[in-house]
């Protein structure tokens, strides 16, 4: 006899936990969400917003996909959870009874309370809906001022200079995003923001945004008036547990969940951004919205939910990002300051916009992590090195094992190793390997 | 044809206040310029002013594009397709629609009405005579258009990948290919009273190369006539499947290649208009085979047929030729291929109709080194590789399941790679085992073990 799984939210969460009980149960699936129709990557809004891309591109999969994978979707918004009757109210009147319920309802950008906040042109970006806002928002506009200097803060720096809007980008730190990047990542990350001629306030904070109906302008801490049309709240987001406030479904900041997406009721799971873990796994953060997070807890819960029990269980930590032209990774545990038994080498290109961290611990000399801008590694390796806790030295003299750079780029494996030897007074040499080339077979 | 896709309106977003540059200004009037003076030329007024009007044409051609490039060339490299997707230009919008229009009206005078172009070849003479010892031609006008085409939009496309050297190494090569080997030096050869030979095309792309008339005729010219036969046969039998084993098809299709040349630089403002669905995948697995099977059927049974000197064949194989050369090398990879460039995008005859691509894409998909390499787990589905390739395939399905990209229709312009935001794919020449690595689970999630 099929259940009936019933998922809340088509995000990366509930769409993978959805396509993965499909591939493993014969169940019946419904998905529900108030955005949109079908599944778009959320990661993409910027560029439907800068005209890379249209809405369209940004589906994964074509519309039959879901039809033919049998998994109905729902354009509906749910208003409240009958834990009891095990069934969902729609806004449309209608109910949808389940056997399985998955809260996967993501997140919502967080609203300081500034005064001004409500002005027309004052808004954040989360969604499909945040773009139609941004788009009448800074129609044929000339100045706009972002505040907060996280991610999605300089994706919608990027975004106005596509439409030549000066921006003005107030970051409460000293250096962009210096809460999570090591300090010198986060000068190099800085740099590149004022190479793009964006007006790059640190240590600055928002007091007041001022404005009749429309904003004018805003005043920051140290009093100065900036005028703008746009006003870009890029403060962080927290997980959008709107719908389960009436229920007694626990949560704290999040859907409060156990190590197998369980809630408090029983047949009610949660997994993504508005998921707060009880006992986060080791080293991880109790409430972790990233993109690839998602997918994971998806993929996890699906399993689960075709009675093969599963515990959360993520690899290594990873994550990316770009920032203008420079893009991002990062592979196992790289804090902003070293912890007690870690210390790390870090190299930097003469440019200014390549560099490379390796973060080991002390005793031991195991690799923990690894930080890249400007360039590329492979996240098989460093998934591999990371698990295996292999020693710094080894690392240092397999770079090129590394790397995934395009082809016809400049190596630097050398220049690090060689800067690693003199900084750690060593003298570890470079693994030789035979390259594949023009005449060997 | 494929219609247009439609767009939900709430969800598609026009961009006002899009104000045009001084260099777009600049651009704009010499390429006004320039094709004012073609206007004139054809009219016939070009006869007795034939190198100032050939002169004006170029120069206001080349300044035209240039000055539209310039603005990719300032600033910080890096990827810069904003506003594509609002340009009436780039988006199927009337301008669009009335160039498609114009393009494929050229292609199709100059296939089967060249004397109403005929006082624009005038204007040719001079080039033409110098090159070739002979006034021009259409075709002679049209090899100087096209390579026109594929020198000053390399210049834009090098400005807009000059993060890349990739891109940059790879456009120098197409732009070296068809000034040099598409151009120059077959009219030379003209010129020394040689056959008028391309040693960049080859079976089954230019076909007539391995037909028996062909063969014959090179080696009744000589010596060189000769070599010819013997280049052709070579690089079609023995070079195509070394070079693809190591390489991938993209050795030919990115970087030697006439008509993947002009797709690279001057289709490069419609690559993203490619159809990505699995439907388009499906006819073109079937178009572009069947034409490989056609070509491949002609020439056996030309050669049968002058093998028995017409005794089985009689007169029914001449024809068939002549009937694939008019459709398939006329119809399909000039009026269609090029002339639908902004409406369907700039590969349209190398995804559907080009047989070459077919063979290389046979090898490519069972023995080669070559695959795009998918980074881990770190795709974020965002949708900007399956946009922006001009081969319509579809590669954030592969992506974002950790899969390595082993397509056969994948020419390796590396595009992909480039627009990914997360530094995601990776051409690479690799060992062939693991190529094709059909994982359940991207890395980064620990709790499904495989064994393998």
């Amino acid at each position: 006899m099929p259940q009936h799984i019933v998922i809340i939210g088509n995000g990366i969460s509930g769409i993978t936990c959805a396509r993965n009980v499909r591939k493993q149960s014969n169940d019946d699936i419904t998905v529900i969400s108030s955005e949109t129709e079908h599944f778009y990557s959320r990661t993409a809004l910027m560029y439907i917003y800068m005209g890379h891309m249209k809405y369209e591109h940004t589906k994964p999969y074509e519309d039959w996909f879901w039809q033919k994978n049998r998994i109905q979707l729902v354009k509906d918004y749910v208003t409240s959870i009958n834990v009891n009757g095990k069934n969902v109210l729609l806004q449309n009147g209608a109910s949808i009874n389940y056997d399985k319920l998955v809260i996967a309802t993501g997140s919502v950008s967080n609203k300081p309370n500034f005064t001004g906040i409500n002005l027309i042109g004052v808004q954040s970006l989360y969604g499909m809906p945040d773009i139609e806002l941004m788009n009448e928002n800074t129609r044929g506009i000339e100045k706009g001022v972002i505040v907060g200097g996280g991610l999605i803060g300089i994706e919608m720096a990027e975004m106005l200079l596509s439409r030549n809007i000066h921006v003005t980008f107030l970051v409460r730190e000293n250096f962009y995003w210096d809460n999570i990047l090591p300090k010198e990542e986060a000068t190099l990350v800085s740099n590149h923001i004022k190479e793009h001629h964006v007006d790059l306030r640190t240590a600055t904070e928002l007091k007041e945004i001022k404005g009749a109906r429309k904003v004018k302008s805003i005043i920051t801490n140290e009093g100065e008036e900036i005028a703008c049309e746009f006003v870009g709240i890029t403060v962080g987001v927290s997980p959008n547990i709107s719908i389960i406030k009436n229920t007694e479904i626990e949560a704290d900041k999040g859907v409060l969940v156990n190590e197998f997406f369980e809630t408090n009721i029983p047949d009610i799971y949660a997994i993504g951004d508005c998921v707060q873990h009880r006992n986060p796994p080791p080293g991880r953060k109790a409430i972790e919205q990233i993109w690839y997070t998602g997918r994971i807890q998806g993929e996890t819960l699906a399993a689960t939910l075709c009675s093969k029990k599963t515990a959360y269980n993520p690899g290594p930590f990873f994550n990316s990002a770009k920032f203008f032209d420079i893009e991002y990774q990062t592979y196992g545990k790289v804090n902003p300051q070293q912890g007690e038994n870690e210390t790390s080498f870090y190299w930097e290109h003469k440019n200014g916009r390549i560099c490379f961290r390796a973060v080991y611990r002390k005793d031991n000399e195991a690799i923990i992590g690894f930080n890249a801008l400007g360039t590329r590694l492979r996240h098989a390796v460093c998934d591999k090195w990371l698990q295996e806790k292999r020693k710094i030295d080894d690392v240092m003299s397999n770079l090129d094992q590394l790397n995934f750079d395009p082809e016809f780029c400049d190596h630097y494996e050398k220049e690090i190793l060689s800067a690693y030897n003199k900084q750690t007074m060593k003298n570890i040499k470079g693994k030789k390997r035979r390259k594949l080339s023009l005449f060997n077979w | 044809m494929v219609p247009p896709t439609t767009t939900n309106p709430s969800l598609s977003l026009t961009e006002e206040g899009n104000e045009q540059t001084l260099y777009q200004k600049i651009g704009g009037i010499c390429i006004a310029i320039a094709v004012l003076s073609l206007v004139a030329a054809i009219s016939g007024v070009g006869g007795a002013y034939s190198f100032l009007l050939l002169t004006i044409i170029i120069g206001m051609f080349t300044l035209g594009v240039v000055s539209y490039a310039l603005p990719y060339y300032k600033g910080p490299a890096g990827i810069r397709n904003n506003g594509i997707m609002f340009k009436t230009m780039t988006n199927r919008g009337t301008i669009a629609w009335i160039f498609a229009i114009v393009l494929t009206g050229f292609y199709i005078i100059i296939y089967w009405f060249p004397w109403m172009f005929e006082g624009l070849i005038r204007i040719f003479d001079p080039l033409s005579r110098l090159l070739t010892n002979q006034p021009a031609n259409q075709w002679f006008m049209y090899g100087a258009f096209y390579t026109l085409a594929v020198l000053t939009m390399g210049i834009r496309f090098i400005g807009k990948n000059r993060n890349s050297r990739y891109h940059v190494i790879r456009t120098f090569s197409v732009m070296f290919f068809q000034l040099g080997f598409a151009f120059l030096l077959p009219m030379f050869l003209k010129k020394l009273n040689e056959p008028e030979f391309y040693f960049s095309y080859f079976w089954p792309l230019k076909f007539s190369y391995l037909f028996p008339s062909d063969v014959s005729s090179l080696i009744n010219s000589g010596s060189l006539g000769v070599f010819m036969v013997f280049w052709g046969a070579v690089m079609t039998f023995i070079a195509t499947p070394i070079l693809t084993y190591k390489y991938g098809k993209r050795w030919y299709c990115s970087w030697v290649c006439g008509c993947g040349g002009l797709a690279e630089t001057a289709g490069d403002p419609y690559r993203h208009l490619s159809d990505k669905s699995l439907k388009a995948w499906k006819i073109e697995r079937w178009m572009v085979h069947s034409v490989l099977v056609l070509i491949t059927v002609i020439t056996i049974l030309l050669w049968l047929n002058s093998y028995y000197k017409g005794g089985i064949l009689g007169s029914v194989s001449g024809p068939f030729a002549q009937w694939y050369g008019f459709f398939i090398g006329g119809v399909f990879s000039g009026v269609i291929g090029v002339g639908f460039y902004p409406i369907m995008g700039s590969r349209v005859w190398c995804r559907f109709g080009c047989p070459m691509a077919a063979i290389l894409g046979i090898f490519q998909r069972f023995k080669s080194r070559f695959r795009i390499t998918t980074n881990g787990g770190q795709c974020i589905s965002c949708g900007n590789c399956s946009t922006f390739c001009e081969m319509g395939i579809d590669v954030r399905s592969y992506a974002q399941k950790g899969q390595n990209i082993v397509r056969a229709s994948c020419v390796g312009c590396g595009i992909c790679a480039s627009v990914c935001p997360r530094g995601v794919l990776k051409l690479e020449n690799g060992k062939e085992e693991g190529r094709i690595n059909d994982k359940p689970i991207t890395i980064g999630n620990n709790h499904i073990t495989v064994n393998l």
